[in-house]
Parts: structure tokens; C-alpha cells; sequence
């Protein structure tokens, strides 16, 4: 059944004190509380040991209320078109192998909580591996198919059905052994000054989260709900596509969707929404 | 080294013809990387004369130019939608600052205000890595650009 929740305000304003004291118009975090279909998502959390923050907010709390209904409701939420779509493409018989991918997963809800602990660790290939992989991986090796195009229709909806089926599970992913390497490195992109306009990806959304830039909402930068459904894009866009819109603001050159930066990047910008509900598939505008 | 000559030369040219270019008749463009800071102010023009208010407010407004308002709220600019809150309104800025250290600003925001700043550096060539192909060795605005923005920055006072 399908019932969307309407948004409950039950949080105190953590901010307000701040407001009232520096007297400015700095409009933080809202304070809704989002729940999906009966399920509490916890869009925030208190910081880790260690965090840059203190307390770790999803993008869903910087929107518009407009925006953020459109994800309290799977009818509304247009990414659920996708979802539909991909729960068709689970079915499809692609490759050589002649199989589809519920010969192999019988039921798409056996991927419960894999959303929430990507990028993982993958010995085969020695390095990270994102949900874009894994699935190429599937349609590749096991499949006899050809892999399907980060940014593809096909593959954006098949990131948003599987990482749907972690929805409401706290985001945990590994940093250490092995992955200690690609988050230094995450880390050391994420703090580069790039590009003309000379900037960070801290100085956005670390430093100025909460505030406006021009007509934007500034948010930490989560990547608890990806793929989203953006109202701009008309349509679904991963991660990598998000990152490569910030790099073009900035001018400076991104790198490519899928190369060891972004998924180092990813990483590193995973873990520091670590305990954020997965939100696959939220909507932004 | 020989080809560090040429690139002086070439720039230098540059400089000389982009002046050439639009129209100033006079004066003498300083290119960015001979920019002389003075404890942290710049007190001469960066085209020898001094820029157009009306020019400055277009370049401070404009999303591809300035897009001082991106961070910066101003009431002159109140006819605008979006102003951000990034830095601080610049309502009354020319009763905080000088002319020299309001172009200092402007040119060099890591010198003239702090390291750390969010605030592009906008008559500046050594910016961040991996500048987009389209903006290397250019900087985000030209030198009469500057010099129209400080014009008008000098006209936002508070009384
Ligand atoms: C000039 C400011 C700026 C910089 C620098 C910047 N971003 Fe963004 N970013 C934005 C804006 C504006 C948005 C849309 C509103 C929001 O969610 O913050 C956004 C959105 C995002 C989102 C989507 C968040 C969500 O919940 O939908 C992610 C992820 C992100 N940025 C990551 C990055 C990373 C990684 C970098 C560095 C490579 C970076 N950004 C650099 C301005 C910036
Ligand atoms: C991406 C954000 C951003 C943009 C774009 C930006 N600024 Fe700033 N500006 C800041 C911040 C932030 C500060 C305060 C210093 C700091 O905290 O680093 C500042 C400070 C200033 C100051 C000093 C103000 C005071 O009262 O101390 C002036 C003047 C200024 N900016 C002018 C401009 C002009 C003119 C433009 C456009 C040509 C511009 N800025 C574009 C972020 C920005």
C-alpha cells in the first residue's frame, strides 16, 4: 500500500539560537521529519567522532516544502517511473547467458542495505566498487551483456530500484583497511581548490551549508538519496553527474563518471553522511 | 629561460591589444601577475583611468560576470531576485573600505581578505587545479571590469 505521511515537525530548531544571535537571514535546516510510507527516514543525525560537523543533515531539509512532498509520497515522487521501469528490466532476459537478473536474484528486496554500506571494497578488481559497477559486473561476467552506460536510462533506474530497497538504512561504509587509501585520497579532492572560481567542495557545503547561494539552498552535500530525481534534469542522475555540476560551476574540468576521483570522492562523501537514512530515490529541484 | 621571455612578450602584447581592443584610449592595462599589492591594498587603477558605475553595477549583477550577488545581498540591487548570503551585504561597503582596498579585494580576495575565503580572486591567473579548458589563463573579469565594479562599489553608502 502507498500512503504518503505528511511531514511532522517534531525536531527542535538546533539553529534558531544562532539566528537570533547573529541576526542575519541564515535559514538552515528546516525542521520536518520525513517519513516514507509509515517508515521514519532519519534525514538527520548526530555527527560521528571525528566529523566535520556537528550534526549531519540531509539535502531533503534544504528544499522547498513543495520539493520535499514530492518525496514523502512513492505515487508523487517522479522517480518512481524509473523504478517501475527497471522493476521490468529486472525481468528482461539480456546477453549471451540468455538470463536476466531475477535468474540469478529471485526477488529484488535480497539487495536490502547494500545501498548503505557503497562504495565497497571489491578484492577481484583491488579497488572500491559503486553500485554502477556491480551491476555492470552482473550484465558482463555473468550475463553475457553488454554494460550499460553510467548516465543510461537503464542503469539510473536500476541504481534507484536497488538502492531503494535500503531505504530508511543508515549509511555505513567502510574507510578503513584496504579503503583507507581511496578515502585519504577522496579527502584530498574534496578539499582541492579547483577550477577559475578557485573553490573547494568544503567551502560550499562544509562551510556555508544553511545559507543561499543566489537562488540555492546550500546543503552538506549528502549522497544519502542518489540517484535523484531532479526537477531541473527532468529526470534521474547519479552521483558522479552531481559532482561533474558542481566542477562545471566552479569551471573547473570534472572528471570523468566512473573514474577512480569520483569514486574516491564518492567515498569519502558517503562516509561522511555515515548514519543518514538511505533516501534512493529523493527528489531536488 | 627563453620561452618564459616569449610568454612575458605575448602577454604582454596581449595586455597592449585588449586595450587596443576596447577602446580605452589612454593609460596602460596592468596584467594580473604585475598587479602590485601595498599592505594588501592596490592603489592603481589596473587600466590607468578610472571605470563606469553604470557598467560596474551590470558586471556586479550579472551571473556570468561578477555574480557578486550569488554571496553578496545589496539593496541598491533590490529590483534583482536572489541575493545570497554567502558573504556579507555590501549595503554602505564604501564607508567600510578605501578604493585601494576595495580593489584588492576585487583582484586578490586571498590576500586582501583571508586564505581561506570563498570568494573567487577575479583579476587573478593562478586560480584552482583543472581550470576548465575555456578559462585558462584568463581571469573572471577583465581589468575594466574591475575597475567598473569598484566604481560602483564606491557609490553604495550607507548615508
Ligand atoms: C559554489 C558552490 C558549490 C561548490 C564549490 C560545490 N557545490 Fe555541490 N552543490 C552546490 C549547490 C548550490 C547544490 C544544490 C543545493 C544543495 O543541495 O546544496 C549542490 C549540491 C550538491 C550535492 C547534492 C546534494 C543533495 O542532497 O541532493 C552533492 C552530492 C554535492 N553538491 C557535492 C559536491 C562536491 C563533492 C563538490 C566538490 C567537487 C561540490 N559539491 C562543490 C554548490 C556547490
Ligand atoms: C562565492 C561567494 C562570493 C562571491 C561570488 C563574491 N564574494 Fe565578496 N565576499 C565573500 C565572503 C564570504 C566575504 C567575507 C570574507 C570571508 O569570510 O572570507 C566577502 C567579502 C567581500 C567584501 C568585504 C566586505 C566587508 O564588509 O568586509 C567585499 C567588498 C566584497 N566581498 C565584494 C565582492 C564583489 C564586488 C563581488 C563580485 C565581483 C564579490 N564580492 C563576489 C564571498 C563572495
Amino acid at each position: 500500500m502507498k500512503i504518503g505521511l505528511k511531514t511532522i515537525s517534531a525536531l527542535a530548531c538546533t539553529l534558531c539560537v544562532s539566528v537570533a544571535v547573529g541576526g542575519s537571514a541564515y535559514a538552515g535546516p528546516d525542521d520536518s521529519s520525513l517519513i516514507i510510507e509509515g517508515q521514519n527516514i532519519a534525514t538527520d543525525v548526530k555527527a560521528p567522532e571525528g566529523s566535520a560537523f556537528d550534526q549531519l543533515y540531509s539535502g531533503w531539509r534544504f528544499r522547498a516544502t513543495e520539493t520535499q512532498s514530492l518525496q514523502e509520497d512513492d505515487f508523487e515522487n517522479p522517480a518512481f517511473v524509473a523504478v517501475d521501469q527497471a522493476i521490468e528490466e529486472f525481468h528482461n532476459v539480456d546477453g549471451s547467458a540468455g538470463k536476466s537478473c531475477a535468474d540469478c536474484h529471485s526477488d529484488v528486496s535480497d539487495f536490502k542495505d547494500v545501498r548503505a554500506s557503497l562504495p565497497r571494497w571489491n578484492a577481484k578488481t583491488n579497488k572500491p566498487e559503486t553500485l554502477e559497477n556491480i551491476i555492470n559486473e552482473c550484465r558482463t561476467e555473468r550475463m553475457g551483456a553488454k554494460a550499460w552506460k553510467w548516465e543510461s536510462t537503464q542503469m539510473l533506474g536500476m541504481t534507484a530500484l536497488v538502492g531503494l530497497q535500503s531505504r530508511g538504512s543508515a549509511v555505513n561504509v567502510q574507510t578503513d583497511g584496504p579503503m583507507a587509501e581511496w578515502f585519504e585520497r577522496g579527502k584530498k579532492l574534496y578539499y582541492t581548490r579547483v577550477g577559475q572560481l578557485d573553490m573547494s567542495c568544503a567551502h560550499c557545503h562544509e562551510n556555508n551549508f544553511g545559507t543561499m547561494i543566489r537562488a540555492d539552498h546550500l546543503s552538506q552535500g549528502q549522497v544519502n538519496g542518489f540517484p535523484v530525481y531532479r526537477l531541473k534534469w527532468q529526470g534521474l542522475g547519479s552521483i558522479h553527474r552531481r559532482f561533474k555540476g558542481c566542477m562545471d560551476n566552479i569551471r573547473a574540468k570534472p572528471y570523468k563518471r566512473g573514474s577512480d576521483e569520483f569514486i574516491a570522492l564518492e567515498l569519502y562523501v558517503a562516509s561522511r553522511g555515515a548514519g543518514l537514512s538511505v533516501e534512493t530515490p529523493s527528489v531536488r529541484n | 629561460m627563453k620561452s618564459g621571455k616569449y610568454l612575458a612578450a605575448a602577454l604582454l602584447l596581449a595586455s597592449i591589444s585588449s586595450v587596443g581592443l576596447s577602446g580605452v584610449a589612454y593609460g596602460e592595462t596592468t596584467a594580473p601577475d604585475a598587479v602590485k599589492f601595498v599592505d594588501d591594498e592596490v592603489s592603481k587603477s589596473l587600466t590607468g583611468a578610472a571605470g563606469n558605475v553604470e557598467s560596474g553595477r551590470k558586471v556586479f549583477a550579472n551571473r556570468k560576470q561578477g555574480n557578486c550577488l550569488a554571496c553578496h545581498a545589496n539593496k541598491d540591487l533590490a529590483s534583482q531576485p536572489f541575493h545570497g548570503e554567502v558573504g556579507p551585504p555590501l549595503d554602505g561597503v564604501a564607508d567600510r573600505y578605501e578604493a585601494a582596498a576595495l580593489r584588492a579585494i576585487l583582484v586578490n580576495s586571498k590576500i586582501a581578505l583571508n586564505e581561506d575565503t570563498i570568494m573567487p580572486s577575479f583579476y587573478r591567473l593562478k586560480n584552482g587545479v583543472r581550470t576548465a579548458d575555456k578559462f585558462v589563463g584568463k581571469t573572471v573579469l577583465s581589468a575594466e571590469q574591475v575597475e567598473d565594479v569598484l566604481a560602483y562599489l564606491q557609490t553604495l553608502k550607507d548615508e
